[in-house]
């Protein structure tokens, strides 16, 4: 930015919004916080879940991982997470990665790493769910 | 962003090597290292869901690797990774409201979270052998 006193048309305002590493204002940091509360409940019940199939054979976890409460309980589990590890990690990349080219690559990484891991999770919760 | 090479003629704030090591500092970049490793770890938790999803064999390549020395080591660090990050996540809900920041509630609150996360996994860890009928 260069102090010179140049005629902008634009106001000030204008001209710094979206500006910001994430190009992006407060959605992030309250989707953030949103994702914090849910994973709270989530994970505890997910721990219990688990704690619960130790030492079961197969058959025995997904009777119990296909059944409507429980799945229902680990879908949104792996939906809050992914969407909170999403934001957390594009926060990390945004801290250190200064570089536009090699940030826009990881972002994206970022992107497709947490949606294929929802998504598989998801298919394996479905998949015991519906028995196909 | 700006490409600006040239050092910033303006005081710039102290760096973070230059302070002491601080509890709630220790904390603080571990809430980040936590929620790094938390993120690639979830790649078990599909392994876990397909596994059960896909049939026996499947899932017994899932228990294996669960229950060899290195998974084991794997699962414990989790665990922990995810109650620190959990009980460090509660301590910022908490600084979200504008509460804890007395120099005696954010060391008391570090503390906690330490001790917490460390405790839990023990109890949780002890909790899940006797669920699987003692150490095998």
């Amino acid at each position: 930015m260069s102090d010179a006193p140049v005629k902008h048309i634009r106001t000030p305002l204008a001209r710094v919004r979206g500006r910001g590493a994430a190009r992006s204002g407060t959605g992030h940091f309250w989707r953030q916080r949103l994702t914090a509360v849910a994973n709270i409940p989530l994970t505890i019940a997910a721990v219990i879940i688990i704690i619960v199939l130790l030492g079961r054979n197969q058959a025995a976890a997904a009777q119990i991982l296909g059944s409507p409460a429980v799945a229902i309980i680990m879908l949104l589990f792996v939906a809050s997470v992914t969407t909170h590890m999403r934001i957390g990690m594009q926060v990390i990349i945004e801290d250190y990665v200064h570089d536009d080219s090699a940030k826009l690559t990881l972002l994206m990484a970022n992107t497709f790493f947490t949606v294929a891991v929802a998504l598989a999770s998801a298919y394996g919760i479905l998949k015991l769910s519906f028995g196909v | 962003m700006a490409e600006t090479k040239a050092p910033a003629e303006r005081p710039l704030s102290p760096h973070l090597l230059i302070y002491r090591p601080m509890l709630t500092m220790m904390m603080s970049i571990v809430h980040r290292i936590t929620g790094f490793g938390l993120y690639f770890g979830t790649l078990l938790l599909a392994w876990w869901l397909i596994a059960a999803a896909s049939g026996p064999n499947a899932y017994a390549k899932f228990e294996w690797f669960a229950g060899s020395i290195i998974g084991r080591l794997i699962l414990f660090g989790y665990t922990w990774a995810l109650l620190h990050h959990m009980l460090g996540g509660i301590r910022h809900l908490i600084w979200d409201t504008g509460r804890g920041f007395g120099p005696n509630e954010r060391e008391w609150l570090a503390a906690a979270n330490l001790i917490g996360s460390i405790a839990l996994t023990v109890v949780l860890w002890i909790v899940g052998l006797l669920a699987m009928g003692g150490p095998r």
